[in-house]
């Protein structure tokens, strides 16, 4: 990841907690911020606002994978009104104007969910992608 | 024309065309200048007397063409269970039995014909009957219930109508006809004979070459005396040996008849007097009568054009017919007898399946000229606007009635090819409805519903399909029923996928089927089958990730993000106790109440880790989830019934608990909703549900495939004076049919309409167990009752369960600061959320989400 400054991270949540496929909402810093596990133990944060319906929910959307011009892209579909998002850049994959801010995640080897700051260039993740577990 | 002298327009006659040309009067502004009165002799108002023996199914009610007994136009007025005696041209009156004497401007005669029964002895012994009327068939219903065999004299369309309405009602049934086939006029003579070994394979016994010599019997019918043949023993005849025009008012009002019968009118349907007309059985354009509906609904529409000044004609009939007469596809076209000069014919015979199928074509075998089809009449669709159209025929023609083209064969019909004859839809307007700019329909189903086209006998609607199919294929837009991208199936194929290798999980299910790691769409279909299947827990493990928010929080979402809570208020009866608790909880957790339209109370604005302490109060009081989070059964709403009603003729309101009770919980492609009406006021609008019941005096009519909403939809009748036990079991084989069968979020309504058959298509599987499922799909939803239990009261019990309900993982007391609420008439409402903010203040976050 971009940092591995532990001062900077809040520790959320264990990776257990998560279910595979599934999202949960942390408190990081004041902020609602949504959590999700891949099935294969990746795990990513984005904010949980969904900016459509203004509503503080996207932890509870589903999490699936949409192919983006011959790539798998791993999203969660609000549960308003199901627009997509990538999970890995918060990118909305139905409207290019609209992505929602990420944040950095560390999963240490013990299972434990750590959530950093906000990502604020989308560009630098697109070489970083999720965290692993392992 | 002044507006304040308006016209008078008598209709004599309330059948199938005196009720068509009323709607048309209506719909084309004919009452705008007229007043309109229908007389109509029989009890009741037109009802579908082609489907006449379905009565024994669906009651009168269902045959009515208007359910309400009167035309929504207070300028139409209906005057029924009356006679038209005598008509004066001269003065321009007519009398009724009443003695009312009517004065007209226009008069239109619609009183269509009488069964013709042949002179022999014995034709009015107790016990011999005419088949026309419901009046007829009731009669026939309550001497069959007396006799053993039955017999029918008249082997065309509608003899083998009434004796599959004597088969139905339990009699032995012998069909006396007195040509040398069955359905002489429409069929050829080995058509015939593959229909008569159909018929008789159905129990039939069929005589043909048999001249009935007279009724035995001295005061009751013993039986029919045959020329040449053994007599036949009897206690039913009846006679179904052609019609004859009504045409004794114009005769004695001295207008010109055609010389074989029926009032001689023109094409524009004009008799001999200028203002008088003539339509349907009744008259007879040029001289000739036309016994079927579909030219008297044109001459109806002619008429009505002509008295707008317009210049409709009528120039003759397309007399096709396809119909199924005791469960037999019988299909005739164009010069079915192969009686143009030179003709040729193609025969395709199959003894084994009964088929038989044959072609007329021109003798330079370039043109279809007409054809007969017994057994299986798939192809009438696409071969009788081939011979409308004058269209070439392609090179090997036999491949048209070939087994292999089965379905629809590959023809390039012209675009002026009349599709659909019973609205008159062409190919043209087909095509402009799937290629128009505004508004284009995706697919057949909305074309049929747009254009009509396929909407009445269902026939061209494999055609229809074809042609939008072809079309877009033709520009390039391929037709994928997929339901997403990780699944090539439908829903009906996935949930036959799911049955028949028992899977549990979606796991296993788009491992094996599909491709991916699934979606927001798939994933919850999955979902809903797999607890349509299974009846297991929505929550349990592995199955959470795969639910809509609604049903992985067990209540629905709401625009701030809070949730609705629902209790089960079954048929909306509620103890003043349960009132009290529901008032508490609310009050106690600061919810907004609301009355549903599905009587029952929402308790709206609670927090997701509120809802398992709300929950736990309402499950303690004795309520249960109300799935209204679902897609399953919602309510079945009611009325209060016989028992306070004092109209009421049926306990609606525990037959509405009992359903509800029944179906709750059970997991579906979308909603369903029920009603139930204890009378026939219908004020628990049970017909715009899923699934209606209506009371009779004799128990209950039940409607299916209504709905409320954007496009609403009135249910139609399935079957009517069902015992309670029957209408159970009906409803349930209709719901598990729904369940197995339809699209992924498709109601009932347009489930049913994209049903090959429609209405009639449930109806078999449905009443006449057709599909021999009925036992299973019953089956199915007692596996459902006995495996139900209440969803929240399962997730209250069980920690991992109650484990997803909290706000922050991190936080689980800490309430989401993004969620506001505002006061609105002493209510709490949603307040507005500006997007992320900053709870303590430790760092700053950029603008929410938005970026360009």
């Amino acid at each position: 990841m971009t940092t591995t400054h532990a001062a900077t991270y809040t520790t959320v949540c264990r990776l257990d907690d998560i279910e595979p496929e599934g999202g949960v909402l942390a408190l990081v810093a004041g902020e609602a911020v949504a959590v999700f596990r891949t099935y294969d133990d990746r795990v990513f944060a984005l904010s949980n606002y969904d900016p459509y319906s203004r509503a503080s929910v996207l932890a509870r959307g589903i999490v699936g994978t949409r192919t983006v011009e011959g790539d798998e892209v791993t999203f969660v579909a609000s549960p308003m009104h199901k627009q997509a998002f990538d999970l890995s850049t918060g990118q909305c994959l139905d409207d290019a104007a609209v992505r929602v801010p990420t944040y950095d995640v560390q999963v240490t080897e013990d299972g434990t969910v750590l959530i950093g700051g906000l990502i604020d260039e989308p560009a630098a993740r697109l070489t970083g992608g999720g965290t692993s577990s392992s | 024309m002044s507006p304040h002298h308006r016209k008078t327009l008598v209709v004599a006659g309330h059948g199938m065309v005196g009720h068509r040309f009323v709607q048309a009067a209506i719909e084309r502004g004919l009452t705008e200048t007229y007043d309109v009165v229908v007389v109509g002799e029989e009890p009741r108002a037109a009802y579908d007397r082609v489907a006449l023996t379905s009565f024994f199914e669906v009651g009168a009610d269902g045959l009515s063409l208007l359910p309400g007994g009167a035309y929504d136009d207070p300028r139409v007025r209906l005057v029924l269970g009356t006679s038209v005696d005598a008509v004066d041209p001269e003065t321009q009156t007519v009398l009724l039995g009443t003695g009312e004497v009517l004065v007209y401007d226009e008069l239109v005669l619609a009183t269509g014909a009488t069964p013709f029964v042949p002179p022999v002895p014995g034709r009015d012994l107790p016990g011999c009957f005419v088949y026309r009327t419901i009046e007829d068939l009731e009669a026939i219903r309550e001497a069959a219930s007396v006799a053993t065999v039955g017999a029918v004299i008249g082997g065309g369309l509608l003899g083998l109508e009434a004796a599959n309405a004597l088969s139905q009602l339990g009699l032995e049934t012998h069909v006396v006809e007195m040509a040398p086939r069955l359905m002489a006029v429409q069929v050829d003579a080995a058509g015939g004979a593959t229909l008569a070994r159909h018929v008789e394979k159905l129990g039939l016994t069929v005589h043909t070459g048999a001249l009935t010599e007279g009724v035995l019997g001295e005061d009751r019918v013993t039986g029919l005396q045959l020329k040449d043949a053994e007599p036949i023993e009897a206690q039913v005849v009846v006679f179904s040996a052609g019609i004859r025009p009504r045409d004794a008012l114009a005769r004695d009002a001295g207008l010109d008849l055609a010389e074989r019968g029926g009032v001689l009118v023109d094409e524009r349907c004009r008799t001999s007097d200028p203002h008088v007309w003539a339509i349907g059985e009744c008259a007879a354009p040029g001289g000739r009568m036309y016994g079927l509906v579909a030219p008297g609904y044109a001459m109806a529409e002619v008429v009505v054009d002509a008295l707008l000044g317009g210049p409709g004609q009528f120039t003759g009939a397309d007399m096709s017919t396809k119909l199924k007469l005791l469960g037999v596809d019988v299909a005739s076209f164009g010069d079915a007898h192969a009686a143009t000069e030179g003709a040729l014919e193609l025969v395709f015979a199959d003894a084994v399946a009964g088929h038989y199928k044959k072609l007329v074509v021109s003798e330079d075998g370039r043109h279809l000229l007409g054809g007969v089809l017994v057994g299986d009449a798939s192809a009438y669709g696409v071969l009788r606007p081939m011979v409308a159209s004058g269209i070439e025929l392609p090179p090997n023609p036999e491949d048209l009635i070939l087994p292999a083209s089965r379905g629809v064969p590959e023809i390039g019909l012209p675009d002026e090819a009349v599709v659909c004859s019973c609205n008159n839809v062409t190919k043209a307007t087909i095509l402009d409805h799937v290629a128009r700019a505004e508004e284009p329909c995706a697919d057949a189903t909305c074309v049929t519903r747009c254009s009509g086209a396929g909407s009445t006998c269902g026939s061209c609607k494999p055609t229809v399909k074809k042609i939008v199919e072809d079309h877009f294929a033709s520009v390039g837009k391929v037709v994928d029923r997929s339901l997403c991208e990780h699944f090539a199936l439908t829903r009906q194929e996935l949930f036959d996928v799911v049955a028949v290798h028992g899977y549990r999980s979606f796991d296993e299910v788009v491992g094996g089927h599909g491709s991916g790691r699934g979606c927001d769409v798939c994933k919850p279909t999955v979902a809903s089958i797999l607890a349509s299947q299974l009846n297991g827990h929505v929550l349990e493990t592995g199955r959470g990730t795969l639910q809509d928010t609604n049903d992985a929080y067990l209540a629905n979402i709401q625009r701030n993000g809070t949730y609705s809570v629902m209790p089960r208020i079954a048929g909306g009866e509620v103890t003043p106790e349960g009132l009290i608790v529901l008032g508490e909880v609310a009050r106690d957790f600061g919810l907004y109440t609301k009355i549903t339209g599905g009587q029952r109370i929402d308790l709206m604005g609670a927090r997701m880790e509120e809802l398992p302490a709300i929950w736990r109060r309402l499950v303690d009081a004795g309520f249960e989830s109300g799935h209204a989070y679902g897609k399953s059964l919602r309510t079945v709403k009611s009325c209060v019934g016989s028992t306070w009603c004092r109209y009421g003729v049926q306990d609606s309101t525990s037959l509405a608990i009992m359903l509800e009770n029944r179906y709750r919980g059970l997991r579906s492609p979308h909603k369903i909703k029920g009603g139930v009406s204890g009378c026939a006021r219908e004020c628990a609008e049970a017909r715009a549900k899923d699934f209606g019941v209506i009371a009779t005096e004799k128990g209950w009519n039940l409607y299916v495939g209504g709905n409320g909403g954007a496009s609403p939809v009135h249910a139609v009748l399935l079957a009517g004076d069902l015992d309670t036990e029957t209408l159970v079991r009906y409803l349930d084989r209709y719901l598990m049919y729904y369940i197995r069968t339809a699209d992924r979020l498709q109601r009932t309504a347009p489930w049913m309409a994209s049903l090959d058959g429609g209405i009639e298509r449930v109806r078999a599987v449905v009443v006449e167990d057709s599909l021999g499922l009925g036992s299973e799909l019953e089956a199915a939803i007692e596996a459902h009752v006995d495996g139900y239990f209440d969803e929240w009261r399962a997730t209250l019990d069980d920690p991992d369960k109650l484990a997803r309900f909290v706000s922050f993982v991190n936080a689980p007391d800490v309430p989401d600061p993004h969620i506001t609420f505002r006061e609105e008439r002493g209510q709490p409402a949603p307040g507005d959320s500006a997007g992320p903010v900053v709870l303590g203040a430790t760092i700053g976050v950029g603008a929410p989400a938005v970026t360009s």
